[in-house]
């Protein structure tokens, strides 16, 4: 009975929508949404150069040359050297795969998580909607960097511990935006219908709460991402993220960048760069994904 | 309204005493034996009875229950400890850096609206044209660059071309306005250019939201200009949740602050975190990282106070 009810519902809105293949969508989505699609080019180019590091890189990322320090940019190392010799260029592409790595995961961790708070929450409501929410209340009273903070000088330098850093802050923040729309899933007569039929909560919740929740849960994945970039480089920066020789983009910025900045104008340009171009790709990515995905803010 | 405001009053308390716990295990209970690291852990050589005196005088060979009311206890009479990298009253060393952090958050928020609401107002209008893009690639771009990275820029430009350097002593405005504009300058706009982006992109957004409403429309039909339509009718309507967003960003603000005194060497409170978790200064980092979740949970308690004024229906919910 309760497939067939599904059944009946998926007809009835695919009966509305037009056919859209996979390809047709993409080209639909890089005509309309021109800076989405510049995002996404961005992201697919940092991922790509993260993959293929080992190949792209011209030098070893952590070999120090001392007879090379600050070389300016030339032919053989195009973005210059570093204070212990190192090609900046390398550096940067493998630091790639740190900003990736930490953004992907921390954002992960920390939506995933406070999705699952949030769904529960929602779902069960009463004393154990109210202890949830006063929990996230709580987590919410911290900025996110102060708290990021305060848990990475905790921790110490290394770069799991900052993904944990990260992905606490968001949490909460996940889980308001997933039980907020959970909420208003769990109010739907469909949701009411299956549970008239007895069927079990954990089926309510998987196969018909959470199906409905997965739009905003990959809007605030995509909106955290650049963020979470931003904070790995914020906390390496500050000295609590990664540790040296780690090539984080953010790392390459601390201390030393500035005060050879006059010799060495090239240290703190480059791996600046970097992080902007990178979280930028993310942000306009995630912007136009939002306004594709949330009907509220098409242009009526 | 009253019974609202009470309401919320009353529900800031929990939390903040949620908050006060979180900061006591995180600071104090995980990183294990404080009176160890004061010793100097990393040595080594520790005499026991100095250890065991160190522990008797920090509290901590009492219960946790005792020492988390005790912290409490400090927190209502605004005493919390001493710093341990100075010696100082940490309420002391935090009313130095005070003004000069709340300078900079002013201004930095001033800058920004000042930049914010008629460039988003200017992108919604023209929607999906050029300027609408430009507007969002300036402010998308203005997120996508680290604070830090700003002010190492702006540090570099004027090291390069004009061989300025930071000045050192912070200088009230009312002592010496010129010498305070010179150091404040440029991490202001650092800040404010930030804090803009933030502010632009909700701005663009709610003035979308309201030029769809029904009373657009009317003015529309009545034949008022554009501009009369765009800033009597929609901006005015649009302007609530914006004023919203800029208390809320305060959080942005400090992460801000955090970053920007830090490259600029200013004597401020985000400084003064970054160097008390250096330090591993406990005392003043739970102190400060309580205080900046306090400061927060006020300006958003005020933000929801004065939204639910200007709109009636929220009290009723």
């Amino acid at each position: 009975m309760a497939t067939r009810i599904e059944v009946a519902h998926t007809t009835a809105t695919t009966a509305l929508a037009p056919q859209l293949t996979r390809a047709d969508e993409i080209v639909r989505f890089i005509r309309t949404k021109p800076l989405g699609a510049a995002g996404a080019f961005i992201i697919l180019a940092m991922m790509v150069v993260a993959a293929l590091a080992t190949v792209l890189a011209p030098y070893d990322a952590y070999h120090a040359n001392y007879g090379l320090q600050f070389a300016r940019p030339s032919t053989d190392h195009w973005l210059g050297t570093d204070e212990f010799g190192r090609d900046l260029l390398s550096r940067l592409i493998y630091g790639a795969r740190i900003a990736l790595f930490v953004g992907f995961t921390a954002s992960f961790i920390g939506c995933t998580l406070g999705g699952l708070l949030g769904v529960i929450s929602a779902y069960l409501g009463g004393k154990v909607d109210l202890l949830l929410e006063r929990l996230m209340d709580i987590l919410l009273a911290f900025p996110q960097l102060i708290l990021a903070l305060a848990i990475a000088s905790i921790l110490g330098p290394a770069v799991q511990n900052v993904v944990i850093a990260i992905a606490i802050p968001i949490i909460p923040r996940a889980a308001r935006v997933v039980r907020a729309t959970a909420l208003s899933v769990k109010e739907n007569v469909y949701v009411e219908a299956v549970s008239a039929l007895g069927a079990p909560r954990w089926r309510i919740v998987l196969r018909h709460i959470v199906p409905n929740v997965v739009a905003p849960y990959i809007i605030m994945l995509t909106a955290q991402l650049g963020g979470a970039i931003l904070a790995e480089a914020a906390l390496s920066y500050l000295g609590l993220g990664a540790a040296e020789p780690t090539p984080s983009w953010g790392l390459m910025l601390s201390g030393s960048a500035l005060s050879y900045a006059e010799k060495a104008p090239w240290l703190p340009l480059f791996p600046g760069i970097a992080i902007s171009l990178g979280v930028f790709g993310f942000n306009l990515f995630g912007d136009s994904l939002r306004d594709a995905l949330d009907p509220k803010l098409r242009k009526g | 309204m009253r019974t609202y405001v009470l309401k919320r009053v009353l529900l800031i308390v929990p939390t903040l005493l949620g908050a006060a716990a979180l900061v006591f295990v995180i600071m104090r209970v995980i990183p294990g034996d404080v009176a160890l690291l004061i010793l100097g852990g990393d040595s080594g050589q520790i005499d026991q009875r100095q250890l065991t005196a160190m522990r008797h005088n920090l509290g901590l060979d009492q219960s946790l229950l005792v020492q988390f009311g005790t912290w409490l206890w400090g927190i209502v009479r605004l005493d919390f400890g001493n710093s341990l990298w100075t010696g100082q009253p940490v309420i002391q060393e935090l009313l130095i850096r005070l003004p000069l952090s709340l300078q900079l958050a002013l201004f930095a928020t001033i800058v920004s609206v000042i930049i914010a609401i008629p460039l988003g107002m200017l992108a919604a209008v023209r929607q999906d044209t050029w300027v609408d893009y430009a507007v969002r690639v300036f402010s998308i771009g203005g997120l996508a660059m680290p604070g830090f990275w700003v002010g190492i820029l702006c540090i570099l430009g004027l090291v390069i071309f004009f061989g300025w350097g930071p000045p050192l002593e912070f200088t009230p405005p009312w002592v010496d306005p010129w010498a305070n504009f010179q150091m404040m300058v440029w991490p202001v706009v650092t800040v404010g250019y930030r804090f803009s982006a933030v502010t632009t992109r909700m701005t663009r957004s709610t003035v979308l939201e309201v030029l769809r409403e029904d009373y657009i429309r009317t003015a529309w039909a009545k034949g008022l200009r554009e501009r009369a339509v765009v800033i009597r009718h929609a901006l005015k309507n649009a302007m609530l949740p914006v004023i919203t967003l800029i208390g809320t960003e305060f959080a942005f603000l400090i992460g801000g602050l955090v970053v920007t005194e830090t490259v600029f060497t200013l004597n401020g409170i985000g400084r003064f975190v970054v160097d008390a978790v250096a330090h591993r200064d406990y005392p003043v980092v739970q102190a400060l990282v309580f205080l900046i979740a306090f400061g927060f949970v006020v300006v958003n308690l005020l933000v929801d106070l004065t939204y639910a004024w200007f709109d009636p229906r929220i009290r009723y919910r």
